[in-house]
């Protein structure tokens, strides 16, 4: 990229945006050039997304200036934005499920644009082709998989033809296969000129394909770095400013005693799109830390719901802890023999969203907080407290309702309040997702912490390199069966990788076949 | 039975089954944007009442439901600024509305309690009345009745053929996703909801002005509630709200026919059919998550505040 000769795609100038009692955006500039891939950096609450939402038009500044390919223009909704050639993919998909997938595209466009378009379902179909997206037009978007929202998403700015592509946090929700087809996908456009504003978390995604990169913190811009001369540790210290270990190597341990088993468990599924679990077998140790990696959609879900007892189906002698059938047992009376659980939605299943952090933390930890049938508030107030400065969850205060929290911030929230209560046995889902590097080093420890404790956990994750960072012993679950459960020293990522692709599930099969037969 | 009486008795069911048609029609729409209105019962009485009295004061029945619109549609605008820009709780707002416009009606409606007026009178239909069975029972009605039929239709196809319907189906489904995208949230609600208030206003004007052209105080007996629950009935499909509001209809009238067969039924007891139609229905819908979850509007009766996305 020549600068010289060319006009900037997107120039921004000291943008400001004060919230009540934050300032989310100060004093941001920022340069994005015709098909660059520029990753937008920094931990959660650094202003990433205030400063996106900018420039796609749903937030306006309360100060600077947007220069739009050499104009400087005022974008007061997300349909300027798009008529400027904007686009942007949300974290959190803004599709309309019991819509088409040509509906929902359709609902983007102006009637101009509709006109000269033409015939929309042939022009996707044409689109998907080009691009490798593989989106039908008719299908209505509850059978889509996350993956495939999201490119119906890519497609619903490709359609528009766009100019510049906003991604918060693409890669968060898709399989590694997903994710080099997704990269495909970000290099022709940038080759077709077509710019590129990307924020992540994973910090080996933005060096292997950005090619620059501005760094956040606390609402300023801190630095700015070319990431393919920069290592994923480097760009880690610039976000959180201090050392960052980001892979920490920490010691595995071997599991003491059995703690709580899973046998024979085999369970049909509920929804529609569900995963039928099948004859699935382990045992989790106490003082161990077992994981479970996976492609989202495999089974994860269904047994993360029968192990906690919110499917309240129950297979007999299915599950036991400490020796005894458990299976027959609610999720609370569960929880009161030492269990405790993080659901991978946060909000709605972690915590109730219109509650306080207070009253959130009373939902699963009323041992000692409840006295002769009445809540003790004060101690569990600064129980609380104590939680938000432990796991530094960015906040107003206990008061706090939990959905005016990050997903990040709540996240952290949530994970301490579970670990705090120490357990005997810890299910947990995607311990980390969509926290940043500092407040996952603070999780990770704490998981440890509890391990060496004696407590059993339960990893189930995506994300295998922390798997591998963090599990004694891993196993992996294709369309519901489960691999076989090895020490993590004796296996590596490609093995991992295949079971994630079900290459196990012949020989498993097989032997239920011989066992049948027998 | 012979074929005249069911003649009678399908002529009777679209006649009362119009009033519903009207209000139920309206409160789709503003369903279908996401905001659960409550209020027909009293936006149709404000209409029947303020339709009477226009009609009584200009002797033109027209004058009476374009008066009727206006009230309905104003007594709707209470409802939106409560609910949409105060971000009121619409069940509360709703009921308030009901209990507000039942009251108000009868204070102004006070005065002319047992006059009458003349109504419209029924406009055969060249050629259409003719057709054997259906010509008596479809096209010997009132101007009123017609225009239910071409509402359903306009309806039918701005709904499922049209960009319009497709924003107010969008703004029900998640209100953020198209706030996102850059439709106006609040503006399609505002609209949906007045729609919803015209209805009401056209319907109540049916009661005073055609159905017994006279006013009495709650004349509506219920029909905002048993539009509610036909809504739900016809789970927000526009054709099957005007099959239900027939079928209604001839619940609603059930009574005289058994009485007229030598059967006796409380009326009481008939005046439930509606109500336990539509229990039966939603425990139907319901058996079936998945397809419960394709047919509501996910965001009903949920407030959205432009104003906290952030």
């Amino acid at each position: 990229m020549k600068k010289h000769n060319l006009v900037s795609r997107l120039e921004l100038t000291n943008i400001t945006k004060q919230y009540p009692g934050c300032l989310a955006n100060d004093n941001i500039s920022l340069t994005l050039m015709p098909g660059e891939i520029h990753a937008l950096l920094g931990e959660n609450g650094a202003g990433k997304s205030t400063l996106v939402k900018t420039i796609y038009g749903v937030v306006a500044p309360d100060k600077g200036d947007i220069i739009w390919n050499g104009k400087e223009v005022s974008i007061k909704s997300p349909s300027i934005a798009r008529d400027l050639g904007i686009g942007m993919v949300f974290q959190h998909f803004s599709l309309f499920e019991t819509l088409t997938v040509s509906q929902n595209i359709e609902l983007c466009l102006s009637k101009t644009q509709l006109n000269e378009i033409g015939d929309l379902a042939e022009r996707i179909t044409h689109l998907s082709a080009e691009y490798g997206l593989n989106v039908k037009p008719s299908r209505y978007v509850h059978s889509l998989s996350i993956g495939e929202r999201q490119r119906v998403e890519i497609m619903r700015c490709l359609v528009q033809s766009v100019k510049l592509l906003i991604l918060d946090e693409p890669t968060s929700v898709l399989t590694p296969q997903e994710v080099s087809g997704l990269f495909g996908v970000l290099r022709t456009l940038s080759n077709e000129g077509c710019s590129i504003l990307f924020i992540s978390h994973k910090l080996h995604e933005v060096t292997e394909i950005c090619h620059k990169a501005t760094i956040l913190r606390g609402g300023k811009v801190v630095d700015t770095c070319i990431p393919q001369r920069e290592t994923p540790a480097s760009i880690a210290k610039m976000m959180v400013g201090d050392l960052a270990e980001q892979d920490a190597g920490y010691t595995k341990k071997e599991g003491t005693v059995g703690v709580f088993n899973v046998e024979d468990l085999s369970l049909a599924a509920k929804q529609p799109f569900g995963t039928t679990l099948k004859n699935l077998n382990f045992e989790l140790k106490s003082g161990e830390i077992l994981g479970i990696a996976g492609v989202a959609g495999n089974g994860q879900d269904e047994l993360m719901a029968i192990i906690s007892g919110e499917d309240e189906r129950s297979v007999k002698n299915s599950l036991s802890l400490d020796g005894s059938d458990i299976s027959d047992l609610n999720a609370g009376e569960r929880r009161k023999l030492g269990m405790a659980y993080v659901p991978e939605e946060r909000l709605g299943r972690g915590a109730v969203p219109d509650m306080s952090l207070t009253e959130n933390t009373l939902l699963t930890h009323s041992q000692g907080f409840i006295r002769n049938g009445l809540v003790d508030w004060q101690s569990i107030k600064g129980y609380t407290s104590e939680l938000i400065t432990k796991y530094k969850v960015k906040c107003h205060g206990e008061f706090s309702e939990a959905k005016s929290l990050s997903g990040g911030n709540l996240q952290k929230f949530i994970m301490g309040r579970e670990i705090g209560q120490n357990p005997k046995v810890l299910i947990c889902a995607h311990p980390t997702w969509g926290v940043d590097v500092g407040a996952a080093l603070a999780i990770h420890q704490a998981l440890l912490e509890l391990r060496d404790k004696g407590a059993a956990i339960l990893l189930i994750s995506e994300d295998i390199d922390e798997l591998f960072l963090l599990a004694d012993r891993m196993a992996a679950v294709c369309d519901g069966y489960l691999s076989p459960v090895v020490k993590t020293e004796t296996t590596n990522i490609d093995q991992i990788g295949q079971w994630m692709a079900g290459t196990f599930i012949k020989n498993t099969s097989a032997s239920d076949k011989q066992e049948a037969t027998a | 039975m012979d074929s005249d009486l069911i003649v009678q008795i399908l002529f009777a069911a679209v006649k009362t089954g119009t009033p519903l048609l009207f209000i139920a029609l309206g409160e789709v729409i503003c369903e279908k944007s996401g905001v659960l209105n409550l209020g027909q019962e009293g936006m149709m009485l404000m209409g029947a009442v303020v339709g009477f009295l226009a009609a009584y004061g200009t002797g033109s029945a027209g004058l009476g439901v374009l008066a009727a619109m206006i009230m309905g549609c104003i007594m709707s605008l209470i409802f939106a600024v409560l609910v949409l820009h105060l971000g009121a709780n619409q069940v509360a707002t709703g009921l308030a509305l009901t209990i507000f416009g039942t009251g108000l009606s009868a204070f102004i409606g006070s005065g002319v309690v047992g006059q009458t007026i003349q109504g419209f009178q029924p406009i055969a239909i060249p050629l259409l009345s003719d057709i054997p069975f259906l010509g008596r029972i479809l096209f010997s009605h009132d101007i009123l009745v017609y225009t239910s039929f071409a509402m359903t239709f306009i309806l039918m196809f701005v709904i499922y053929k049209t960009r319009i319907g497709l924003t107010l189906t969008a703004v029900g489904e998640n209100p953020h996703a198209a706030n996102a995208i850059g439709i106006k949230v609040l503006r399609v609600r505002y609209l949906a909801v007045m729609f919803g208030g015209v209805m009401a206003g056209i319907s109540g004007a049916y009661m005073s002005l055609v159905y017994t052209p006279m006013w009495v105080e709650n004349m509506t007996a219920g029909r905002g509630w048993i539009a509610l629950a036909l809504v739900v009935f016809a789970s927000w499909r526009i054709g099957r709200i005007m099959l239900g509001a027939y079928l209604f209809g001839i619940a609603s009238i059930m009574h005289l026919v058994l009485q007229g067969l030598g059967w006796s039924i409380s009326p009481n007891l008939l005046a439930m059919l509606p109500y336990v139609a539509t229990v039966i229905v939603m425990v139907i819908i319901s058996a079936d998550k998945f397809k419960e979850k394709l047919l509501a509007p996910r965001s009903l009766g949920k407030t959205f505040d432009p104003r906290q996305m952030a």
